[in-house]
This record gives C-alpha cells, sequence and structure tokens, in this order.
C-alpha cells in the first residue's frame, strides 16, 4: 500500500486496533430520504460507534447492490438528488464529527465530472477518499494521478474470485485499506457470512495489506463479532439502509450501537 | 493517458490511410474506448472468457464445429437478395439484402449465440444467462441453450416483455426462464444491470451470453468476431453477384453487433463507404431517442467505455425507440472508435422514417423486416439518393443494407403504427388480436365475466 501520504482512513482503523478492537464502517447512500437525513444519520453513526462511513453516490445502474440498496438510491434520484450534494454530505458530517468520511461510487459519476474536479471538492470537503466497486486498478491512471494529488485515499475491492496476482496488485494500487468482498454476489443482508471471506482476508493479509475490511451481507451484531475476529474493520451497509427506511435516523443510531457491540475481540 | 490515446487515434488513422488495418483490433482499447470497467469480482470469469476464447479461435476443431452449425443449424450462408423494387426508392441505386433475417431463429442474434454457446461448454459452464431487448437475442439463446443442453435464464425489461409479448412465448417454448425486470426504464439497459448481478452470484456455473458487441473485455471483440461471417459471406457474394466491391454498407446500430460484424470485411477497403444508423425516436431534437454516438458522450457502462447517453450528473438517461432492439443508451466501444476516426459515419433514423422504410420494404419486395432492420434500410434510402444524386446510371451505384433480421415479432407494434387496430387491440373489421391468444384459463375467467 501507498504510505507516503496520511491517509485519514487508515488512521481511523489504527486508532480503532489500539482500543482493541476491529473498526465499524457504516454506509448510506446520500440523500435518502434527503441530504440533511443523509447527514444525521452520518452523524448518529460516528456518535454511536461508527469509526468510518461510507456515503454512496446514487447511480441510476448499480450492478453491485441489491434490492434494498437500488431502491434507496432510486428513490434519492428520484426525489432529485444530484451528485454534487454528496460533498456537502460529507463536509456536514466531517465537521460535526472526528470520523473518517470516504464516498463509495460508481465511476460514471466521476468522470462526468471530471475526476480531478470531483477529487478537488472531495477533499476540500474534507472527505477521506473514494471506494470504487466497479473500477478496477488496471483502469484507474487517472484516480491514481488526483488521489495522490488531492492526498485522498483508494479503496479498491478484492474478491474470493482474485488471483494471487490480482490480489499483490490491488493492494499495491489500494491506499487506506483493502475492501474485501465477502461473497461472489451483490448487495443485501444475508443469514450467514460466508466463509469465504476469512480467507480472502488471510490473502489480502498475506499479500501486503495492513487493513482489510470486510463487507457485503453483514447484517447484524453476529456477523460483525464473526467478521471482527479477523479483519480489521467491518462494513453494513443494506441493514443500515433498511433501518434508515424504516425507522428514520434513530433507528440508525440503535443499529449502530447494536452492531459495534459486536465489534470488541474476545480476550482469550 | 488521454495524450496516448489521442496518439493512438492518430496513429490508427495513419496506418489506415497507409494501407494498414482496421479490421482485427483486438480489444480491450479501442482507440480510448473499450476496457473493463467491471466489478473485480468478475475479472477472473472474464480472463477465463478470454482466455478460452483465444484458445477456441485457433482450434479447427472448434471452428469446424461452429461452421457445421452456422451451415447445418441456422442455414447459412444467409442469402444477398437484389431489392430491385425498393431500388427505385433509394434514388435508383443498386440495393443488396444481407438476409440475415433468413437464419433460423430469425435474426443475425445466433451466430454470436452459438459461438458463446459452444465456449460455455468448453469452460464447463451449464447455465447461460442473457440479457434481451427485442427478445431476439433472448430467444436465440433459448435455441443454442436447448440445442447444447444449457440451462438458459433471459432478463428482459418488463416494458419489453409487453412490446414483445411473442417472444417471451417462444423463449418459455424453448424451455428458458423468462424474467421481466422492473428496475430503472425496465429496458435493456436494466436487463443487463440484472444479468450482471446473476453472473456475479453465480458466476462457476454460469456464462454470460452477452447478446451486442459491447460491454467489458472480451465481449466487443469475441462477439465482432462470431458476426465477422456476416460481412465475409456478402464480401464474397457481391463480388460474385456484380463483379465489384458495394459503394456503401448501411446497418442498424443498437450495441452494434450486426453492424461491426458486416462491417468488419469492409473497414479496410477505402473505396467502401460504411454507415451506421442508430434510432433517432422521436427526433433527436427532442430528447426521445437512442443516438448514442450523435448525441452521448463519453462515459462508462456495462464494462466500457464508449458514448453513453448522460445527463450532467453521470446518471444513464433512458433512451426511446420504436424498436426494442436499438433501445440502448450506449453502443459497442468500438462504433465509437471508428466514429472518432470517421471511418463510420453515424446518423439516427427516426420512428417516423424507420417505419416508412418498414412499409416499403414489405410492399415493394414482400420481405417484412425487423424494425431494427428498418432503420438501417431508411438509411440506405437516404445514402442511397445522396451518392446518386447528379449520376447519370444511378444504377453503378452499390449499396449493401444488413437486412439483420425479420419482422414477425413487430406485427402487433407495426399493425398499432399503421392505425390497423381498433381500441380492443383486434385488426379492424375482425375479432382478431395481434395480442397473445388466450389460454383456457383467461378464457374461462372471461366466460364466468360474461355470466355475471
Ligand atoms: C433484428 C435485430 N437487429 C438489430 C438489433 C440490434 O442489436 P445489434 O446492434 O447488436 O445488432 C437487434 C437487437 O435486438 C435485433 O433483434
Amino acid at each position: 500500500m501507498t504510505e507516503a501520504i496520511a491517509s485519514k482512513s487508515a488512521a481511523a482503523i489504527d486508532r480503532a486496533k489500539s482500543q482493541g478492537r476491529a473498526a465499524l464502517i457504516g454506509y448510506l447512500p446520500a440523500g435518502y430520504p434527503s441530504v440533511q437525513a443523509s447527514i444525521d444519520a452520518g452523524i448518529a453513526m460516528a456518535q454511536n460507534g461508527a469509526d468510518l462511513i461510507e456515503i454512496g453516490i446514487p447511480y441510476s445502474d448499480p450492478v453491485m447492490d441489491g434490492p434494498v440498496i437500488q431502491a434507496a438510491t432510486t428513490e434519492a434520484i428520484e426525489n432529485g438528488f444530484h451528485v454534487a450534494s454528496v460533498f456537502d454530505v460529507v463536509a456536514g458530517i466531517t465537521a460535526a464529527t472526528d470520523v473518517a468520511v470516504l464516498v463509495m461510487t460508481y465511476w460514471n459519476p466521476v468522470v462526468r465530472m471530471g475526476v480531478d474536479e470531483f477529487s478537488r471538492r472531495l477533499a476540500e470537503a474534507g472527505g477521506a477518499g473514494l471506494i470504487t466497486p466497479d473500477l478496477i486498478p488496471d483502469e484507474a491512471s487517472e484516480w491514481f494521478d488526483a488521489s495522490d494529488k488531492y492526498g485522498l485515499d483508494r479503496v479498491f475491492l478484492v474478491a474470493p474470485s482474485s488471483t494471487p496476482e490480482r490480489l499483490a496488485m490491488t493492494v499495491k494500487a489500494s491506499r487506506g485499506f483493502v475492501y474485501a468482498v465477502s461473497i461472489m454476489g451483490v448487495t443485501g443482508t444475508r443469514q450467514d457470512v460466508s466463509s469465504s471471506a476469512e480467507r480472502l482476508v488471510a490473502d489480502t493479509h498475506a499479500a501486503g495489506a495492513k487493513r482489510v475490511c470486510v463487507g457485503l451481507g453483514v447484517s447484524n451484531a453476529g456477523h460483525v463479532r464473526e467478521i471482527a475476529a479477523y479483519a480489521d474493520g467491518v462494513i453494513v451497509g443494506t441493514a443500515l439502509v433498511a433501518a434508515i427506511r424504516d425507522g428514520g435516523v434513530p433507528a440508525v443510531a440503535d443499529l449502530t450501537r447494536d452492531l459495534s457491540a459486536g465489534l470488541a475481540r474476545e480476550v482469550a | 493517458m488521454a495524450e496516448t490515446s489521442e496518439n493512438a487515434d492518430i496513429n490508427a488513422v495513419d496506418a489506415f490511410l497507409q494501407g494498414g488495418s482496421l479490421k482485427n483490433a483486438p480489444g480491450p482499447y479501442f482507440g480510448k474506448f473499450g476496457g473493463r470497467w467491471m466489478p473485480e469480482s468478475l475479472i477472473a470469469a472474464l480472463d477465463e472468457v478470454q482466455d478460452t476464447f483465444e484458445k477456441a479461435k485457433a482450434d479447427p476443431e472448434f471452428l469446424a464445429q461452429l461452421a457445421d452449425l452456422n451451415k447445418n443449424y441456422s442455414g447459412r450462408p444467409s442469402l444477398l437478395t437484389e431489392a430491385k423494387n425498393f431500388s427505385a426508392y433509394a434514388g435508383g441505386a443498386r440495393v443488396f439484402l444481407k438476409r440475415e433475417d433468413l437464419n433460423h431463429t430469425g435474426s443475425h442474434k445466433i451466430n454470436n449465440v452459438l459461438g458463446q454457446a459452444l465456449l460455455a461448454k468448453r469452460m464447463g459452464k451449464t447455465r447461460v444467462i442473457a440479457e434481451t431487448g427485442a427478445g431476439q437475442h433472448g430467444v436465440a439463446s433459448a435455441t443454442a441453450a436447448a440445442l447444447l443442453g444449457l440451462e438458459c435464464v433471459v432478463y428482459m425489461g418488463a416494458e419489453d416483455c409487453r412490446r414483445q409479448a411473442l417472444n417471451v412465448a417462444r423463449m418459455q417454448l424453448l424451455g428458458a426462464t423468462v424474467v421481466p425486470v422492473t428496475n430503472g426504464s425496465q429496458t435493456l439497459k436494466d436487463a443487463i444491470n440484472d444479468a450482471l448481478r446473476d453472473w456475479v452470484s453465480n458466476v462457476d456455473t454460469t456464462h454470460y451470453l452477452l447478446g451486442t458487441a459491447a460491454g467489458a473485455h472480451p465481449f466487443p471483440a469475441m462477439v465482432r468476431f462470431f458476426h465477422e461471417v456476416i460481412g465475409e459471406e456478402a464480401r464474397a457474394q457481391i463480388l460474385e453477384q456484380t463483379g465489384k466491391l458495394p459503394d456503401a454498407v448501411c446497418a442498424c446500430i443498437g450495441g452494434g453487433s450486426n453492424a461491426i460484424g458486416i462491417f468488419h470485411s469492409f473497414l479496410d477497403d477505402p473505396s467502401v463507404k460504411i454507415y451506421g444508423f442508430e434510432a433517432g425516436g422521436d427526433g433527436v431534437e427532442t430528447g426521445r431517442h437512442a443516438a448514442a454516438i450523435t448525441l452521448g458522450r463519453p462515459g462508462v457502462l456495462h464494462g466500457a467505455r464508449s458514448y453513453l447517453m448522460q445527463d450532467e450528473d453521470g446518471q444513464t438517461v433512458e433512451s426511446h425507440s420504436i424498436s426494442a432492439g436499438l433501445d440502448y443508451p450506449s453502443v459497442g466501444p468500438e462504433h465509437s472508435y471508428l466514429a472518432d476516426i470517421g471511418r463510420v459515419t453515424y446518423e439516427p433514423i427516426t420512428d417516423t422514417e424507420a417505419m416508412e422504410a418498414f412499409r416499403l420494404l414489405c410492399r415493394t419486395e414482400g420481405i417484412i423486416p425487423a424494425i431494427e432492420s428498418a432503420h438501417a434500410l431508411a438509411g440506405a434510402i437516404k445514402v442511397g439518393k445522396r451518392l446518386t444524386e447528379g449520376q447519370a446510371t444511378p444504377s453503378d451505384t452499390i449499396v449493401i443494407v444488413n437486412l439483420s433480421g425479420r419482422g414477425d415479432k413487430d406485427v402487433e407494434t407495426a399493425a398499432d403504427w399503421f392505425d390497423m387496430l381498433d381500441e380492443d387491440g383486434n385488426v379492424k373489421g375482425t375479432t382478431l388480436s395481434t395480442r397473445k391468444p388466450k389460454g383456457p384459463a383467461e378464457r374461462l375467467a372471461d366466460a364466468e365475466k360474461d355470466q355475471n
């Protein structure tokens, strides 16, 4: 991993580690149900145990997302969400808390704004970096330049299907942490966390990653506990989106508190 | 990066002008287009497809198997038919139709499907998934799956299921499962999204049989390869029938597979003008169209960088066309490249122009074309007029049109367009519905309703 640039996400994960636990990373889409609600929900997550926050940009063609997130992001767009509002959400959360705030986005909205322009505005808003579900390092040369220029984290994904060569390449390309996709599939809540996740985390660590966080299908404190035992961070998305859908910001706060209870590593 | 691709463009044009070749661009990049804008989860699968394809292409046994299916199953070579009556409407240019409508299942789609289904078998996959717009690719996929003993699931926008109900039934008769997609615009792009979600989740057993020359590498180059037979046959046939190369080649552009298939054989002949016709819908000035090259700007969708209809936020804009098969907001990356270097001219054709050409071909030649293909016919009318203008002997001008499919699936749309239906959707003056016939259960329910 590139370490010359100080990484906000790495610092947040390391802070959790120094407290003897894995980091909790909560995802919510920007503008769902409104821009202000996204800010409030982000702050609520930060105040209830989340170490990093991932703000998604609603996109017309979210191929890595299951029905719950699709429904939320579609509604956000229908309600008039504009990409530039994501910077307001990031700024609103970073102004009120000291969590690291990353933006999760499909690549075309960034291309449309211009990779440099997008990165500059994200850095100005206090953002930590980008998680890019449909951008692989092979296509990311513009993003390498811009993220170096503005000091942003580059969180690429690795999957159970990644070959050792691709793991090594992706680890090298990433800054902050590496996002390990727990299962072959799309976002959504699941009964069990697949056993392939533990192996993938081990392989990614072995490939040189200092920090590996696991996402996709993590739905409850039990899952969090399971993953916290071997990963540096646990990423929860769909369950939080369902919470804000059904119970608004208070439900997000409750669920985050609940999830964070699973973080502490069992003391042997 | 931008600099090198601009240089690559210039180099490609130079190479072409100096007698180099544009024909066999291998991907992943076509100038600054193409690539793999895909989740990491699918990269291993794309690599496997690429590897299997490269090996198969060099394997005489595979090529023989494919040639045998093309000949003895699809009915290739397809005819090259001179449309002598239609010619009068194209300025008197001689118009030749490459009859992909005569292939088994009724369109060019079968060429690609047989190739990819054979690859799926080679990879040991037991299941294929496909997206479909008009239903032609879905029908072709279901057909190949039935023939080769593969499970088949087809994703189809709910809007398209309504427009192409007959093809839904055809796929089901062939043993495929059709999944209506209710996300987004409920058309082709959303069907592709759902197919990709399925593929990510089932990649061990499943091959994604993409139906057009778009998507992530190796799909654009691979789908082109399986359709190159169209151009190879057409080139030999026109030389045999007229003794010379055509002045122009015309095709419609959805994702661009039938077009790249016929263009391929003529790309390196500077004397041949090449035209791609996009769906202009209600007219490009109305915003309701599917003319990605004409009015889009470069972006990434479904794995490739290409021209894309998008708003100022980079959200995909919904496309519109009377033709379900052209109703796609992007286009294969090789076409974006060929447009940028000026080798191929892309123009929009409105619904009205396409339907006029549709009727004309029915009446003058006794051939009912797919509405997709009618866009190419409408384009050929314009091109024929343009090229023959001021010419003493217009019949010296030769235009080939890729007639990519037959119009059986479009009968309801056409009957509606030409005002042949009454309010109940019956053909006027009859009780004959163009809609799908009622099954026993529905008839029973109607009878009960009548009694009440
Ligand atoms: C008959 C016919 N022609 C053309 C197309 C457009 O696809 P492509 O541009 O890939 O040839 C379709 C797609 O469904 C079709 O059915």
